[in-house]
C-alpha cells in the first residue's frame, strides 16, 4: 500500500513539473506581466496520483491473473451463457438471437428517421468489420488499406449508374465482383510479404485508390465526387425519402445476416481452417500440403468482397460520394474494430463495430475528446485484453467414436 | 545406451528379413543424389547422396551445423536445391522428380515432416491441427463450405473421425479438444507426427523428434516410430542427437559433417567408423 502511494505521489510530481511551464505559466500580453497558475497544475497532480493509484492497481490484479472488473455472478453468468458455445446453451442463444433480430426488424419503425440512419451507418461497418475479419482476423494477413475496396464497391456503382444507368440490384453483384478483383490485384504481387512489410503495402494501396479517385477528375469527378445516386428500387415502387430508408436499413441487415452466416460457415469450414493455419505459421501450413498462393488469394478475394457489396449499398443510402469517404481514417476505424472485437471472433467484431459507430454519435457532448477517448481505450484495451472482447470461441466438433452418429441419433 | 544395444539388433534383423532382401531388391522411396545447397558463398549440402528404401527407418546424423535441416528443407522443398536431384517413388514404383516443386506439392506427393524447433497452430485445437493435415486428401471448397452440401458435409465427418483416430494412435486422444500451445512438450512432438501423418505420407521425416525429452518419453517415442513404421505403409527418415534411439532405432544411418557425408551403414559399421569417431569425439594426438 506504501509503495503504490509512493508511486502515485512520484507520477504526481513528475507530471507537475513537466507541465509547469505549458499549464502554469502564463503571459499576460497586455500588462506585460507573468501569471503564475499553480491550481491548475495542483489539479492536474491530484488527477494523476489518483489515476496512477488506479493503473497500479489494475496492474497488480492483472499479475495475479485476476479479472480486473468482477462483475456480479448473476451478470457475469448471463452474459457466459450468452457468448458460451453452441450446443451447450443452444435455448439461451436461440432465444437471445430473435430478441436482437426481432428489436433490429422493429427498429426503424419506432425510432426517428435519424436513428435510423445512424443505424445504417453502423450496420455497414459491422459489414466491413466482418470482411475485414476475414484477412486479419481469421487469416492473419493484416491490411492496413481495407477502405480502399469499399470505394471500388461504391465507384462502381456510382459510375455505372452514372454512364449506362444500371441499378442497384444489378450493380451489387458487379461491385462485389470488381472489389474481387482489386482484392487480387493486391494479392498477387504481396504473396511473398508478411507482416510488416504487407501492412505497409496495403497502406500504400488504400492511398493509390484514394488518390486516384481525386485526380483522375474525368472519371470520378475528382473531389466533387458523383451525386445524384439514386436509391436502390422496389419492382418500380414510388418511395419518399422516409420509405426508401427505411429500405436501405432492411437491405443492410439482410447484408449483414448473411455476412454472419457466411463467414461463420466460412471459418469453420476445410478453407477456414486453412486460413487460420496461415495466421498461425506460414512454414507449417504449407509443409501440410496447403497451397500457399491459393488460400491467400482467397483470403484477400472473400475479404474484399464484402467491401465492394458494402460500398455500393454506402452509394445508395448516401447518394454522394467523394474521395473523402475513403480516407486511411477509416480503414484505422474498421481494423480497430476487429482488434477491439477479437480477432478472428465474429460476435465480438459485432459488438465492437457497434459500439465504436453509435458511442460516438450518442456521446455528442463529448465529441471534442472522441479521439482522446478512442485513443485511451485502444491503449488500454491493449495493456489489459489483448486479446480483444470476445475470444476463446471454437467450434465444437462431433466424433463419430465418442458422441454417436449425428445422423442415427436424430432419427 | 548400453542397455539399448542388445534387444533391437535381434529387432532389426527380424525387420529387415534378410532372406527376403536377397530374393527382391529394397524398393526405395526417396532418392537424393548430388544434393548440393549453397547460401551465397556458403556451401550448406556438398554433393550429398541418399536412398531410402520402402519400410526403412534411417537416421540423420551429424554435429550441430552440419546440414541436416538444411537438406530436409531441400528435400521438402522449402529451399530450391542449387544443384542435384530429389525423387520420390509413389506406390505405383513411378519415380517423380522434386526438385523446383513447391512445399504444399510435394506434401500432396506423399511427404511428411515435422519440425525441430515445434510449430505447431498453438491457437487451435489439437484435432483442428490434425485436420489440417487432411487439408491436401479433401476437396471441399468455398461453395462447397457455404451450401454445405451431403459432400462437403460426409467429407468433413470424415476428417474429423480419421483425424481422432490419429491422435488416438499416438496417445493424445484425450487432448482432442485442447489448445495445443497448452499441451506438454513431449505431447505437442507426438502432435506434430499426428498432424504428418494425417497427409497420408508415403514418406515421413522426423526432424529431431526426441529433443528435450526424458529417457522415459525418449523411449516411449522410439517404441512410437517403430510401430508407425509397422502398421504403415511408410518410411522413416529421422534426424536425432539421441545416440541410444539412432542405434536402437535405425536400420542405416548416414554421418553428416559440414555439408557432406562422411559415412553411412548400418549402426555397427557407424559406430565402428573412425571418422565418425572423429567427427563427434575430436581427433586424437595419437590418432
Amino acid at each position: 500500500m506504501i509503495n503504490y502511494f509512493g508511486k502515485a505521489l512520484l507520477a504526481s510530481c513528475w507530471f507537475m513539473l513537466l507541465t509547469l511551464p505549458v499549464m502554469g505559466i502564463r503571459l499576460n500580453s497586455v500588462d506585460q506581466t507573468v501569471e503564475w497558475q499553480l491550481g491548475r497544475v495542483a489539479l492536474l497532480g491530484v488527477a494523476i496520483f489518483f489515476l496512477s493509484m488506479l493503473w497500479t492497481w489494475c496492474f497488480s490484479r492483472k499479475a495475479r491473473g485476476q479479472a480486473i472488473v468482477s462483475l456480479p455472478p448473476a451478470v457475469s453468468g448471463s452474459l457466459k451463457q450468452l457468448f458460451s458455445l453452441p450446443g451447450r446453451n443452444a435455448h439461451t442463444r436461440a432465444v437471445s438471437l430473435g430478441i436482437v433480430l426481432v428489436v433490429m426488424l422493429a427498429m426503424p419503425h419506432v425510432s426517428s428517421f435519424y436513428q435510423t440512419n445512424i443505424m445504417i451507418s453502423a450496420l455497414l461497418y459491422v459489414m466491413l468489420a466482418l470482411g475485414l475479419n476475414i484477412a486479419v482476423g481469421i487469416a492473419g494477413q493484416l491490411v492496413l488499406g481495407y477502405v480502399a475496396f469499399y470505394a471500388v464497391g461504391a465507384y462502381t456503382y456510382a459510375l455505372l449508374n452514372q454512364a449506362f444507368g444500371i441499378g442497384f440490384w444489378a450493380c451489387l453483384p458487379v461491385g462485389g465482383f470488381m472489389a474481387v478483383l482489386f482484392g487480387l490485384a493486391l494479392g498477387f504481387p504481396v504473396l511473398r510479404l508478411r507482416g510488416d512489410y504487407l501492412a505497409i503495402v496495403t497502406l500504400g494501396f488504400g492511398e493509390i485508390v484514394r488518390l486516384t479517385l481525386l485526380n483522375w477528375a474525368s472519371l470520378t469527378g475528382g473531389s466533387g465526387g458523383i451525386k445524384d445516386i439514386p436509391a436502390p428500387g422496389f419492382f418500380g415502387m414510388d418511395m419518399d425519402i422516409n420509405m426508401s430508408t427505411m429500405f436501405v436499413y432492411y437491405i443492410v441487415l439482410a447484408a449483414v445476416i448473411i455476412t454472419i452466416v457466411v463467414i461463420s460457415r466460412l471459418k469453420n469450414s476445410r478453407v477456414g481452417l486453412a486460413l487460420q493455419a496461415l495466421r498461425e505459421d506460414e512454414i507449417a501450413c504449407e509443409a501440410m500440403g496447403i497451397n500457399l498462393a491459393r488460400v491467400k488469394l482467397s483470403a484477400f478475394a472473400l475479404s474484399s468482397c464484402w467491401a465492394g457489396f458494402a460500398g455500393v449499398i454506402f452509394a445508395a443510402k448516401t447518394s454522394f460520394i467523394n474521395p473523402a469517404s475513403f480516407t486511411f481514417m477509416e480503414s484505422a476505424m474498421i481494423l480497430s474494430m476487429v482488434v477491439l472485437g477479437g480477432m478472428g471472433s465474429i460476435v465480438g467484431v459485432v459488438i465492437a463495430a457497434m459500439i465504436l459507430i453509435l458511442a460516438p454519435e450518442y456521446l455528442r457532448a463529448f465529441s471534442e475528446y472522441r479521439m482522446l477517448i478512442f485513443g485511451a481505450i485502444m491503449v488500454i484495451m491493449m495493456i489489459f485484453r489483448p486479446q480483444g472482447l470476445v475470444t476463446g470461441e471454437r467450434r465444437r466438433y462431433r466424433i463419430t467414436k465418442l458422441h454417436g452418429n449425428a445422423a442415427k441419433e436424430r432419427a | 545406451m548400453s542397455q539399448y544395444s542388445e534387444t533391437p539388433d535381434a529387432r532389426r534383423n527380424e525387420t529387415m528379413k534378410p532372406e527376403d532382401a536377397a530374393t527382391s531388391a529394397p524398393r526405395p522411396v526417396l532418392e537424393v543424389e548430388e544434393l548440393t545447397q549453397d547460401f551465397g558463398g556458403l556451401r550448406a549440402l556438398n554433393e550429398l547422396d541418399l536412398t531410402v528404401n520402402e519400410g526403412e527407418i534411417v537416421a540423420l546424423i551429424g554435429p550441430n551445423g552440419a546440414g541436416k535441416t538444411t537438406f530436409f528443407n531441400c528435400v521438402t522443398g522449402i529451399y530450391t536445391p542449387t544443384e542435384g536431384r530429389v525423387y520420390l517413388h509413389d506406390a505405383q514404383k513411378r519415380r517423380h522428380l522434386l526438385n523446383g516443386r513447391k512445399p504444399h506439392d510435394i506434401t500432396a506427393m506423399g511427404m511428411a515432416r515435422t519440425f525441430q524447433n515445434i510449430r505447431l497452430f498453438g491457437d487451435m485445437t489439437v484435432l483442428e491441427n490434425v485436420m489440417i493435415g487432411r487439408h491436401c486428401r479433401t476437396r471441399t471448397g468455398i461453395w462447397g463450405a457455404l451450401t454445405r452440401t451431403p459432400f462437403a458435409r460426409r467429407e468433413e465427418q470424415e476428417t474429423i473421425d480419421i483425424s481422432y483416430d490419429l491422435l488416438e494412435s499416438v496417445h493424445l486422444a484425450q487432448f482432442w479438444n485442447e489448445r495445443a500451445h497448452n499441451l506438454p512438450y513431449g505431447a505437442q512432438r507426438r502432435l506434430e507426427i499426428a498432424r504428418a501423418l494425417a497427409t497420408n505420407p508415403r514418406m515421413l521425416l522426423l526432424d529431431e523428434p526426441v529433443a528435450g525429452m526424458n529417457p522415459q518419453e525418449t523411449k516411449e517415442l522410439e517404441e512410437l516410430v517403430r510401430h508407425l513404421r509397422d502398421s504403415r505403409d511408410l518410411s522413416i527418415l529421422l534426424i536425432e542427437h539421441d545416440m541410444g534411439m539412432v542405434m536402437s532405432l535405425s536400420d542405416r544411418i548416414y554421418v553428416m559433417e559440414y555439408g557432406s557425408r562422411i559415412a553411412s551403414g548400418t549402426p555397427e559399421e557407424v559406430r565402428a567408423n573412425p571418422r565418425v569417431i572423429q567427427a563427434y569425439l575430436g581427433e586424437s594426438d595419437d590418432a
